[in-house]
């Protein structure tokens, strides 16, 4: 059975799946018990699965992924709100030198089944420090992964694969989209794997990479370019990166732009460039492009437009590299 | 219960064995045979043994940096002591008594100082966590562990171990704070060796005593003479009980960091001789020792032979791992997932592939 669902009823729906599926998932973190989360992420989840397993939490976000950690270690599935990514500085201590590193300097005997949510990006006219994009900062910490989906199908099967998941997951969801559109969902649970990027139309000239809340609008830009035909892959997991569906492309059209929300310099667009660099060279007829956020801290909402490439810039940056 | 009718705001410090080797509160005494107090007392010295092997195989190049438990025995054995196999002992470093009474075999703790990752896996049914290198950080997965066994009705404590340095960290504060809220069955161990390297207690807080932090949790705090293996053991023991029924507890054992921070520290920077000597006094091992020998329950000649037959085992554990414990290097890529991503794989093959070429190379 399939039901029309946005994004965040997606995520809302993974975790009653699980949640009734397997009674060592647990969903806390700060407002997501008696009112479901400040995005309805989580509502009606401690209704029907009562205050142990669905719970409000004080406001500690080190306290909140660190508690995840001991969870995990006593036989858990803890999945944990941050309740905006720019509140996840606080619990990077416990992400990085602690959530990541658990299996490795154990050997093995300790892992850590855990999913750490938290809504990223900007474009929606948001308060200080509600608009953070630094999924590269996770990136590049070996022993986690990041994944960012862009569609309600993506982001349920791919949550479920994630609270699934033996090893720590980061789970940034695009809430400038949360609700931007509905897409039939099985209501049944399901899984997509993690590391797989999505060809979301095929081309032959340009490869445009993206990913999370920029997809629409890189689709957007695309569909106005009719001279061109233009390969979009949506990367989905930010790490592990699918290097293959990028360099497959990639010496297909010989061009590539990446288009990301987050700040240019050190962002994922550098790492994707580089791997295309390294195992795509010879196949390159233009140097690879990116277009993203300026390396500056996110405007508040009377800059934001200017901040966030629009789909029209997008297009004039495609026509550039196509043109090289 | 001596732990509900505690008031840390008095200041006052609870003892039970002095330093002639006398019990001074005899109700306040644990329930204890005499062979287990020979049994604590023996890995207080094995405790003393893997230290001053440590520290002289590391003078012989033969030891990394090493953090010694001189002096601190007590507090870490009697409070490791109070907890069943089934509870969960979640350490920062500094904790050897406590880890040896737990259960981490001695050839594992030294491979971990001598450096491969081998070291911290403990064993499958030990319920101890690794070591806790960033200060306080570990308290809240203590209080996670504490939040999973109310949540799946287990009946199981968990007891958590930090320094006086640690309670200036958030962390410290979030975690206690959690437990406070949803009554986890947590102990809260904070060996308060009056320095965290150089810097001394008085500059990490204002507050009269470290026990009396618990209150503002919602909590009960008491402190105890860390330097007392029996007062230890009662706090400890009784923490354990009201932590298995009732909620969270905090225990400062008041004790002194004996030797240096670890082998890169050198102490007589920022202290005296003056301020150090009188504590040797109050050695924690010299108490246990005056008491047995008044109870007749061991001779002076025992303890040597002992101390010996302890140093040799040490010893035999170091030299099981001295010459195998070079990391392999796969191990180095294969842990960091459940399967190793397709990025590692490249990245160990290449390295590999290196190794290949430059051992052709005759380089």
């Amino acid at each position: 059975m399939a039901n029309k669902i946005n994004i965040v009823q997606a995520v809302q729906q993974a975790l009653q799946n699980e949640m009734a599926l397997d009674p060592t998932v647990v969903v806390y973190g700060e407002d997501v018990g008696v009112e479901g989360g400040v995005f309805r992420a989580t509502v009606g989840l401690q209704q029907e699965f009562g205050k142990e397993r669905a719970f409000d939490t004080p406001l500690a976000e080190s306290a909140i992924v660190g508690s995840a950690i001991g969870m995990a270690i006593n036989g858990m599935k803890p999945v944990v709100e941050i309740q905006f990514m720019g509140f996840i500085y606080p619990a990077v201590n416990q992400i990085v030198s602690h959530a990541a590193r658990y299996r490795n300097r154990t050997r093995g005997l300790r892992h850590l089944p855990m999913v750490i949510r938290a809504p990223y990006g900007g474009g929606i006219r948001a308060l200080e420090h509600h608009s953070e994009s630094t999924e590269a900062l996770f990136a590049h910490i070996p022993g986690l992964k990041v994944v960012i989906p862009s569609t309600p199908y993506d982001t349920k099967g791919l949550l479920i694969a994630a609270i699934r998941d033996p090893d720590p997951v980061l789970f940034l969801e695009p809430k400038r989209i949360y609700r931007a559109f509905r897409q039939d969902v099985p209501e049944e649970a399901y899984t997509l794997p993690i590391g797989k990027a999505k060809v979301l139309q095929e081309g032959d000239d340009v490869t445009v990479v993206t990913w999370g809340a920029m997809v629409p609008d890189v689709q957007k830009a695309v569909s106005g370019i009719e001279e061109l035909s233009i390969e979009v892959i949506d990367l989905r997991t930010i790490s592990p990166m699918d290097r293959e569906t990028i360099i497959e492309s990639v010496e297909k059209t010989g061009r590539i732009l990446v288009v990301h929300e987050a700040a240019k310099s050190f962002g994922a667009g550098a790492e994707i460039i580089a791997v295309v660099n390294e195992k795509a060279f010879l196949s390159l007829e233009a140097p690879p492009m990116r277009l993203t956020g300026f390396d500056t801290t996110f405007p508040l909402p009377r800059g934001e437009e200017h901040y966030i490439p629009s789909p029209e810039r997008i297009r004039h940056k495609i026509r550039e590299l196509a043109a090289y | 219960m001596l732990i509900e009718k505690f008031n840390p705001l008095e200041d006052e410090m609870i003892q039970v064995l002095n330093e002639e080797g006398d019990i001074i509160r005899p109700e306040w005494m644990p329930e204890i045979s005499d062979e287990e107090v020979l049994s604590l007392f023996r890995t207080m010295q094995k405790t003393r043994a893997i230290d001053s092997i440590a520290l002289s195989l590391q003078r012989q190049g033969r030891m990394l940096t090493y953090a010694a438990s001189l002096g601190q025995e007590a507090a870490q054995v009697g409070s490791g002591y109070a907890l069943k196999k089934t509870d969960w002992a979640v350490p920062a470093f500094r904790e050897l008594g406590m880890w040896l009474t737990k259960g981490w075999s001695v050839d594992k703790i030294l491979q971990y100082w001598y450096g491969n990752e081998w070291g911290s896996h403990t064993g499958e049914d030990l319920r101890l966590l690794p070591i806790s290198v960033p200060i306080s950080s570990q308290f809240q997965h203590a209080v996670g562990i504490g939040m999973s066994i109310r949540l799946k009705g287990e009946n199981d404590v968990v007891m958590a171990y930090t320094g006086d340095g640690g309670t200036s960290q958030g962390d410290f504060h979030e975690a206690m704070n959690f437990a406070g809220v949803y009554r986890t069955p947590n102990v809260f161990v904070i060996q308060n060796n009056q320095y965290a390297i150089s810097v001394p207690v008085v500059i990490q807080t204002a507050s009269k005593n470290l026990a009396m932090k618990a209150l503002a949790y919602g909590m009960p705090g008491i402190l105890v003479d860390g330097n007392d293996l029996f007062a230890v053991l009662a706090v400890s023991q009784q923490a354990v009980a009201y932590a298995r029924e009732t909620g969270p507890v905090l225990i400062e054992a008041y004790t002194y960091r004996m030797g240096a921070h670890t082998t890169s520290d050198d102490p007589t920077k920022y202290r005296t001789d003056d301020e150090v000597d009188p504590w040797k006094e109050k050695d924690p091992l010299l108490r246990v020792e005056k008491y047995l020998i008044k109870k007749n329950l061991l001779k002076q000649e025992e303890i040597e032979a002992m101390k010996e037959a302890l140093e040799e085992e040490v010893m035999e554990a170091y030299r099981s791992i001295e010459h195998s414990s070079d990391t392999e290097i796969e191990e180095i890529f294969s842990y960091h997932y459940e399967k190793m991503t397709p990025q590692l794989q490249d990245q160990l093959d290449e390295y590999r592939n290196y190794l290949k070429g430059a051992a052709s190379d005759g380089k």
